[in-house]
């Protein structure tokens, strides 16, 4: 073989690997984006149907109940102008309280309610998550465009 | 008056490292033998500076003054005295300090073990950590000074937070500073060897020892991290791929391509740009980590520290030290050539490949955590991308680069044989795929996921006594097969040791993964319950008090068989001054497995939700990182960097010697 041939094969091989992971990394993002939708959009079935997705919004006061089973909550998150319930099976993390933001992962059920599987709060008391804060944000400008 | 002498000193030490970033690098281009000689001195004062600042800082959190604003949002009266000398770096102000401080400390110890290089390389080296550090210690003093007074001075502090309150948060840090920091001087080098022209091996046996040492701390430095999150988020959880994690991973899997890129430069002279371009990423890395982390942008379970407005000044500071990196990579990487040529197998060609996965690995990481932000910054929208995909990833890049670790090291340089590498290492093959077939049912359940990660495990083992084999083949009798270990290079051992650390990391993740168990369950004094042959009684609850904490603390015996293996004491706390709750979970802990509890809600005055998990080999996890770590070390401190350091040093005396003698 000569050397011109030797680099070629390498190229050609090289190149080929670097497309296929590439096509593979590519497709893996693709269909593992998880899309943020605040509890106004859901409730205006912006959100798709059995896909997961994130909503944030803070916890509603007086809502936050455990089921009969025991190791299930159901709580309400709400962005201040629409809420939505949300249902939980786990022990919920430390700074997850009532009044405070709360940012959830699942799934919309076909009863309205989002099974979650994965609720995150945040470490530090003074601080809310950036999608909580967000949700926040819009319902507050979508009032005052009104 | 401390703060103020600290303050001084920074504002000293940044003065110092404009002096250290211009003179030697002028003096070197023009070569003006003075400015050149400043360099060392300047970077020994510059460290001496920072680390007057940083034990003023210290000294202001050990005396409780809450006249200094970061004091008093950091640290309270009733805070353990190890844990207020470890807030100096539990806020954003001080990793900063934390950071520039580790800088000079790395520059300090280039000065001390670079007898044996040219001076001009030396002014060149500091002279572009001396840029890094202007840069960082410029952010410092005038967007986030540490020592800045509160006025009226309150009467106590806000307390650090006590997620962070952990042994674990004390020495992490610092760890993982040291490993970012670290790549700035292999970064420095790869300038240096840029602006000079001078690109060969010996400018890769020169980068080597200082990039392993940094890789080394970086591994640890994300061990710990790691650890962190199993031992005290009390979800047992130890990897998210969390974009605060990612920040650490991506200069991790940089470094890692770095290292056996280096490898190929100092032996054959080839890759060298790439060489040049991996280190230049590899530093690019850690100050996006460090821009991701300190910018407060993500959603993380590490988020801590964060300040948003300052994050458009590492922006800015990391555009214009990575842009005009890459610029001179461009105009000058056609001068540096190509090096020697080699086969389709050969050495070359697999650390080729195995360079090519793990940067492919890097990119997807960045992908899937910058992408988002992106998005977002653009306004279309919020997305985040969860552990689904990096599993999806990572399984496939990482299979083929770990069946690599095992035939890199027994393939010729140049030119290797096919044949012959199949002959050599049929029987590890065959080891590993029975491995990968009959282990798992023996444990209890076989998926292709565990056959495939046991089977690899099994393989880097395999093909590692294959390859201490194939070293004492030709040897003949016993003591000659001891004399040639004893002969082989620490770097060797180095290199088998790492690759043994992956071995361990990647049996633990993968039995962790598919034999752990869990249960959520409702329990009133007395009750039990039963999870992978162990019983779980609760006894009963009650309270306790702590030195600045309350908490509610269940009792917790464990029995197997009859017997009991040990009582456990999950507790839920609240911190007396943020009334911050915190889960703390208990762990028993065994080489072989984990119990771990964390007690939940009370549900009402008898009955609470306890999560009890089963964790086989989770140590192993930890223990392969500090395996890896331990190879780092030996390679680094291998004999030929040392010996060519000696030998300078002893020609240059006699030098000396000679001309005392001449001028006498």
């Amino acid at each position: 073989m000569k050397p011109r041939h030797r680099r070629l094969i390498l190229v050609v091989a090289g190149l080929t690997a670097l497309s296929i992971t590439t096509a593979l990394v590519l497709n893996a993002f693709r269909s593992n984006l998880v899309f943020f939708f605040t509890p106004t959009q859901v409730a205006d079935r912006q959100a798709p149907i059995n896909k997961t997705f994130r909503i944030g919004g803070l916890v509603e006061k007086g809502t936050l109940k455990h089921l009969p089973d025991g190791v299930t909550v159901q709580f309400v998150v709400t962005d201040t102008a629409k809420s939505i319930p949300v249902r939980y099976k786990g022990i919920l993390p430390d700074l997850f309280s009532e009044g405070k933001g709360v940012v959830a992962q699942g799934r919309l059920e076909p009863d309205g309610i989002f099974q979650a599987q994965q609720v995150l709060a945040k470490h530090d008391a003074n601080y809310m998550p950036p999608e909580a804060a967000e949700a926040l944000k819009m319902a507050h400008a979508a009032r005052l465009a009104k | 008056m401390i703060p103020e002498i600290g303050q001084f000193a920074l504002s000293l030490a940044l003065a110092v490292a404009l002096a250290q970033s211009i003179l030697p690098l002028v003096g070197a281009a023009r070569g003006i033998p003075g400015w050149i000689a400043l360099a060392r001195p300047a970077a020994q004062v510059q460290f001496a500076l920072l680390a007057l600042a940083f034990v003023c800082l210290t000294y202001a959190f050990v005396t409780n003054d809450f006249s200094v604003a970061y004091v008093a949002m950091h640290s309270n009266s009733t805070l353990p005295l190890v844990y207020r000398m470890a807030s100096v770096w539990g806020g954003h102000r001080g990793s900063m300090l934390l950071w520039t401080l580790l800088l000079g400390a790395w520059m300090v110890a280039v000065t001390l073990f670079s007898a044996h290089l040219p001076e001009e390389m030396v002014a060149r080296v500091l002279g572009v950590m001396g840029i890094v550090s202007a840069g960082f210690l410029a952010f410092i003093v005038f967007t986030s000074d540490p020592f800045a007074r509160l006025f009226p001075v309150p009467p106590n502090g806000q307390d650090l937070n006590p997620l962070l309150q952990d042994p674990g948060m004390v020495v992490h840090p610092p760890m993982l500073y040291m490993g970012y920091v670290g790549f700035s001087v292999a970064f420095a080098f790869a300038i240096a060897a840029l602006l000079s022209g001078r690109l060969d091996a010996a400018w890769a046996r020169w980068s080597r020892p200082w990039t392993l040492a940094a890789w080394m701390f970086l591994t640890l430095g994300i061990a710990l991290g790691s650890a962190w999150s199993y031992y005290v988020l009390g979800w047992g959880g130890w990897w998210f791929w969390d974009p605060v994690e990612n920040a650490s991973f991506m200069p991790w899997l940089a470094g890692t391509a770095l290292i056996h890129s280096l490898a190929v430069t100092e032996k054959r002279g080839s890759f060298r740009s790439w060489t040049v371009l991996l280190a230049i990423c590899a530093f690019a890395l850690s100050l996006l980590g460090t821009f991701l982390v300190r910018s407060g942008i993500l959603t993380s379970v590490h988020a801590f520290a964060v300040d948003p407005r300052r994050g458009v000044f590492i922006l800015i500071l990391f555009a214009a030290l990575v842009g005009s990196s890459l610029l001179l990579f461009a105009v000058r990487t056609a001068r540096i050539g190509l090096g020697g040529s080699f086969a389709v197998v050969s050495r070359e060609s697999s650390l080729l490949a195995n360079n090519v996965l793990l940067s492919v690995a890097a990119a997807s990481v960045l992908l899937g955590t910058l992408y988002p932000l992106a998005l977002d910054a653009l306004g279309a929208g919020k997305i985040s991308v969860g552990p689904p995909y990096f599993d999806a990833v990572f399984v496939p890049l990482m299979a083929p680069a770990v069946f690599l670790m095992g035939v890199g090291p027994l393939a010729r340089w140049k030119r290797a044989s096919l044949p012959e590498l199949a002959v050599l290492l049929r029987w590890a093959l065959a080891v590993s795929v029975l491995c990968g077939a009959l282990l798992p049912l023996l444990l209890g359940r076989w998926s292709p996921l565990i056959g495939l990660g046991l089977a690899l495990a099994a393989w880097v083992v395999a093909s590692s006594v294959v390859t201490l084999r194939d070293r004492v083949r030709h040897a003949g009798s016993a003591a000659g097969a001891w004399a040639r270990l004893r002969s082989t290079p620490r770097s060797w051992y180095g290199m088998m040791i790492a690759h043994l650390g992956i071995a361990v990391f990647i049996a633990g993740v993968t039995v962790v993964k598919g034999y752990e168990t869990q249960k959520d369950v409702r329990m009133q004094a007395g009750d039990t319950v039963e999870l992978s042959g162990y019983t779980f009684r609760l006894i009963g609850v009650s309270k306790v008090q702590g030195p600045n904490y309350t908490a509610t603390q269940a009792q917790m015996q464990i029995t197997r068989h009859g017997r009991t293996v040990t009582t456990l004491y999950p507790q839920r706390r609240v911190y007396t001054v943020q009334h911050m709750p915190t889960i703390n979970a208990a762990i028993d802990e065994g080489l072989m497995r984990h119990l771990y509890v964390t007690l939940g809600d009370p549900l009402n005055a008898t009955t609470w939700v306890v999560r009890v998990q089963y964790k086989p080999l989770v140590s192993w996890i930890w223990l392969g990182c500090l395996v890896m770590a331990l190879g780092g070390l030996l390679s680094a401190t291998d004999r030929r960097y040392r010996v060519a350091a000696t030998m300078r040093r002893a020609a240059s005396s006699e030098v000396a010697v000679t001309q005392a003698g001449a001028a006498r």
